[in-house]
Order: structure tokens, then sequence, then C-alpha cells
């Protein structure tokens, strides 16, 4: 099968739903020309023009806002967030008008809209461009999340996201975009909700997200020559959750590492932690949940404090050796 | 514009419907039966009216947190509406939204809102979405003095001129933001030179008189169904009763409520149908019985109507 890059994912996603349903379209900030500032919607001015590329001034909230108002009337708009960061500015009308205006009216309308934005650190683009706020959104019913680490997950997950009649964040990675992976070339959904194991393994499960899926498949490989055989799990969306494959996953292995890149703290480790105790999952653990996750501090600009700031393969080795001695 | 007697009188019917309404509102709230709280719009009712007047059936509308007068105007059932204001498992919003939050989908009304200035943004997307959908119908996107000092409305002016939706922003300046005076930051004149500097034509009106009203919103709707774009209209008027229920109203005198009520926006419209001999004192008193008989059936109806069942809770957060 041919390869492309995560990048090339999500671009053909949007350019195949743009073809196939004349309401779907994008609006956000430099999408036209610049094709945005990771070039994701590069070329799509010219097969869509103006009246589908809306690009805005800087307005956030206006195009967020924007979005939603366009899909309470059945439109189905793709938003971009250039940054995660700036979600920020955006989430009075996400978190408050997008997720709930099915419910406070009594579900008398749907609002088919999609966010996309870029999440994540290992640029160098410090405090205001590096955040990974998946959990903020996670904690909102009414809004589904979806955060792809493959090429694969991308395209199918962010077709799944616009076709969906509900507001769903997709949180791309940056440093994911120019990883290649195959991608058949027609359209496919996967749906929201369905965990995909990674990689699979006997001795101790990794629940991973986005890049660290990446890196915890890397750390995989080392910990297999040192007789550790890793099962790896990718929740793909977090919101609704796919708690059957994780719950059978540790039941398998009975032990878990949970990786992600956001602060530790009120991360969405925590949330699987829970979902793993609560389970029938819990009698068979051999070891307590351990979480690595990002430290608690803004992300930095020095390269060394920046790698220091969140999960490595290194980190996620040591990690797993650790829980493959440890014991109730 | 001429006013013809028919439409003259469904004017002055509606305005008395959304009188009664709120009286009915306040009594039953005094009275226990109201869980939580409500924004009043006596006083206003001729913004509401005179406004939503302009618009065909199949237009939109879109509100804020004052919004139980435009929802009559725009046409709601009033039991179903009184059934949603007692939280009712057969009112607009099974009982989800209340006071805050009554919507008409099928009816164009695209809801109330519970944050100042959260329907600005929303109103860019509808136009958006009607310009898409190329059938010449037009919105009108309600907000209040409040609202005109958000970023969102800001967001909202740019960029519904640099799209040329096809939305009448109607700003009901009611002199309060719950207690902050507009006329220590702004006037209705100044709001409307708001939308002017980022390109919208605007004006201000007496938002007390429905004829002023009327006039200045339909030249907004004309320009945004011939593809002209956004505009904004000012409608100047007052609130009567305090910003919610626990307003003390420590931030206005008596003095002032009262001269504002010589300006009440029903006895001046009465006034003038009866000058240009389009409604009699009689018919006038009638419209007004028949109001609030109307607004008397739909308080029983709602007091008679069930409760949500609690296993229903989870209904309707998500779309299938």
């Amino acid at each position: 099968m041919r390869e492309i890059s995560y990048l090339e994912a999500v671009r053909e996603a949007m350019t195949q739903e743009m073809e196939r349903d004349p309401r779907v379209f994008l609006i956000g900030e430099d999408i036209g020309e610049y094709g945005g500032a990771f070039q994701v919607s590069y070329g799509m001015l010219e097969e869509f023009g103006h009246e589908r590329i809306l690009d805005t001034p800087i307005t956030e909230l206006g195009l967020t806002g924007a979005a939603t108002g366009a899909a309470l009337i059945g439109m189905r708009p793709i938003a971009e967030i250039m940054f995660m960061d700036f979600t920020t500015l955006a989430s009075e009308q996400l978190v408050n008008q997008a997720a709930k205006l099915r419910y406070m009216f009594g579900g008398q309308s749907t609002v088919p809209m999609v966010l996309r934005t870029p999440a994540g650190s290992g640029t160098g683009a410090a405090e205001h461009h590096s955040q990974s706020f998946e959990n903020w959104f996670v904690h909102v019913p009414g809004l589904k999340v979806a955060m792809p680490s493959t090429p694969y997950d991308a395209k199918g997950l962010l077709i799944s996201s616009i076709r969906d009649n509900n507001p769903v964040v997709f949180i791309e990675h940056k440093l994911l975009y120019k990883t290649k992976g195959e991608v058949p070339e027609e359209p496919y959904e996967i749906p929201l909700g369905q965990a995909d194991i990674k990689r699979e393994g006997k001795d101790l499960t990794i629940i991973a997200t986005a890049i660290m899926v990446k890196k915890s498949q890397e750390a995989a490989e080392q910990l297999a020559q040192e007789g550790i055989d890793v099962e790896i799990v990718d929740p793909r969306t977090l919101r609704p959750l796919d708690t059957e494959t994780i719950v059978n996953s540790v039941k398998k292995t009975g032990k878990v590492l949970i990786v992600h890149e956001a602060v530790k703290t009120g991360g969405f480790g925590g949330e699987l932690a829970g979902v793993i105790a609560e389970s029938e999952a819990f009698g068979y653990l051999e070891a307590p949940i351990l979480r690595l996750a990002g430290r608690e501090v803004p992300i930095p600009y020095n390269r060394n404090l920046e790698r220091a700031a969140v999960p490595q393969v290194e980190d996620i080795i040591e990690k797993a050796r650790q829980l493959a001695t440890l014991k109730v | 514009m001429t006013l013809t007697k028919e439409n003259a009188e469904k004017y002055l019917l509606q305005m008395y419907q959304i009188r009664a309404f709120e009286e009915q509102a306040e009594k039953s709230y005094m009275a226990g039966k109201i869980h939580g709280t409500m924004h009043l719009s006596i006083g206003q009712e001729a913004s509401a009216v005179g406004s939503i007047s302009t618009l065909e059936p199949t237009d939109y509308i879109i509100g804020h947190h004052r919004g139980h007068g435009l929802t009559i105007a725009k046409g709601a059932d009033l039991n179903l509406m009184m059934a949603e204001f007692y939280g009712k498992a057969n009112g607009y919003c099974r009982g989800r939204g209340g006071s805050m939050h009554i919507a008409d989908i099928k009816g164009g009304n695209l809801g109330a809102n519970g944050v100042v200035g959260g329907g600005l943004p929303l109103a860019v997307g509808i136009g958006i979405g009607l310009k898409m959908e190329a059938e010449n119908r037009v919105l009108l996107c309600f907000f209040g003095d409040g609202a005109a000092s958000t970023g969102a409305f800001h967001e909202s002016m740019i960029l519904a001129e640099l799209y040329q939706v096809p939305v009448v922003f109607v700003c009901e300046n009611n002199q309060y933001a719950m207690s902050f005076a507009s006329r220590d930051w702004t006037t209705s004149k100044k709001i409307a030179a708001h939308g002017e500097v980022y390109g919208l034509t605007s004006t201000a009106t007496d938002g007390n008189n429905l004829i002023e009203v009327r006039d200045a919103v339909q030249m907004g709707v004309d320009r945004a169904r011939g593809g002209g774009g956004p505009s904004l209209v000012v409608n100047d008027t007052y609130r009567w009763r305090g910003h919610s229920k626990s307003d003390r109203n420590r931030y206005r005198t008596n003095e002032e409520i009262e001269a504002w009520k010589k300006k009440d926006p029903i006895l001046k419209f009465r006034k003038y149908c009866k000058t240009e001999k389009l409604i009699t004192d009689e018919k006038a008193e009638e419209i007004k019985k028949k109001a609030y008989a109307d607004i008397e059936s739909a308080r029983v109806f709602a007091e008679s109507s069930p409760e949500p069942d609690v296993q229903t809770l989870e209904e309707g957060v998500y779309a299938p």
C-alpha cells in the first residue's frame, strides 16, 4: 500500500469529505493561500475556492462560534485553531455553546462540527505554542475528543469526525505531521470510541496517546531485547473511550503503564487509572497502576529543558523496567 | 412603512402576550412554583415585536438571556414555552433549558443564550450557512448593551462584514448590564458607531416606538436579503424589572424607573394606532384581555404538565 504522511492523511480526509459533501467547509486563520501554519490545508484553496476555505482574521472565539452556528443550521464545518494553546480563546464557544446546544434545547438540534488543532511540544516554540489540553475537553459532556497517532488513524478518524453529528475536538500532534505510514486512497471510517492495539505483548500494557504511542513503540523494541514483552493500547478517542479494549489488555498482562505528554496532574492518565481501578481488571493487577506524563511545568524554550518536560523513549523504558519488577 | 389593521392588531396582541407572560413568570416565581431565576423584558416589548415583525416565517432569530419576548414574537406556542419555563417534560427543551435557553428550532428560533455575547459568534456562522444554502433567508441576532462591550461582539462584527452575512444584529440597549449603566461607557448612538467602524450600516432607534424599530430593522432585513450584507440596529429601551431575581435595584432610582414607565411601548403603540384609526380603545382592551387569557391557559397547561422522568437525564447529550 502507498505511504503518505500524517499531515497528508489529514488533508486527504478533508479533501475527500469536501468533494463528497457540499456542506463541509474549512474555517480558520491562514488556511487559504498560506496553507495553514503547518501546511495542512495547502492547495485546498485552489480546489475549493474562498467560498469553502474561509480564511479569518485573528478571531479564535469568533471563528469557533461561526463554525458552531453554521453547524446548528446543518452545515458541517471544520474549524482550525492554529495551536492548541489558542483553544483557550475559543473555549467559550466550544464548551458553552457547541457542546451544550443540543442538550439544552432538549435534543431539537445537532452540532456536526470538527475543531482541528495541533498540540504538543518538541518544536522549540515554548510556553504559548506547545501545550496539550485534551483533558480539558474530555471533561465536557457533549464533546467528543479524538487524538490520532498514525497517518492511517488520522484519516479514518477525521472522516468519522466530519460525518459525526456532534462537535469533535480533533487533536493532531505537530511532531507526527511528517511521520509516514500506509493509508488507503479511498475514504474509510474508524469509529469514534474504538481503541487499537498497536503492539501485542504479554508482560505489561502501555496505554499511550498521540506521539507517546510512537515513543512507546520504540521503547517496546528495546524492552523486547531485554525480555519484556509490551502490549501497546492506543485509545485513539478519549471521549468516547473504548474501556473494553483497555480492560481486556490489563486483564491479560496484569500490569499497566499510562503514558501521555500532557501534565500529569489532572491529565487523562488519572481517568484511565480510575477506569481500570473500577473495572474487573482490578482483580488482575499484579502491580500498582503507573503513570508517566508531562512534568508540572509550562513547556520551556531551551532544547534540553523542553525535552525533559515530557516523557522520552528512555523514560518509558525505565518506567516499564520498574513496572516489570514491581509487585502488589 | 404603512401598517395594516391586521398587523397592528397582531403586534399589539404579541406585546400584550409578552407583558402577560412576564407578569405571570414573576407571579409563578413569587408563589414558589419556579426553580432558578429569570430575566424579565417588561418595557422592551416594542423592540422584540417591532424587530421580528419584519421576518418571514422561514427566517431565523437567535436571542439572549432576556429572551421570552423574542420567543413570543417569533410565534412560539405559548403552552410549550410556559411548560419549558416550568421545567416540564413537554416544554420546548424537555425541561433541560428553562427560561434562559428556550429554543424553537422548527419555528426558526435558534435559542436564547445564558452567556452574554454568546449568540453573536453563532450568528456569524448561521449567516455563513444561510449564504451557502442560498435560500434567501435571513437572521436577526439579538443582544444587549452588556454584550456590546465583549470581545465576542467586536470579533463578530468584523467577521460578519468580512463574509457579508445576511444578518441584522439588533442590540436591545436596556441601559444596564446587570448593575453597570451603559451610559457610563457608551450610548445607543455609540454602540451603533461601533458597527459603523467595522463597515456595517448602523442605526439607533427609539426602541419603545414599534414603528421606528420596525422601519429600521426592515431596512436591514431588506439589505441582507438582497445580498447587501449585515447591519446593526440599536434599540434604546429600558427594563422595568431588575436584572434577575437577585436584583435589589441599588444602582438606579425609582424616579428613573417611573420616568421610563411613562414611555411604555405598549401605550405608545396604542396611542399611535388610535390616532391612525387602526385600533379603537375598545378593540385594544379586547386584545389585551385575549393576551392575558392566552397566558392564563398556558399557565394551566404548564402546571398540569408532567415533570421529566429522571431516567431520561442523559438523553440528548449526543446526537446519534
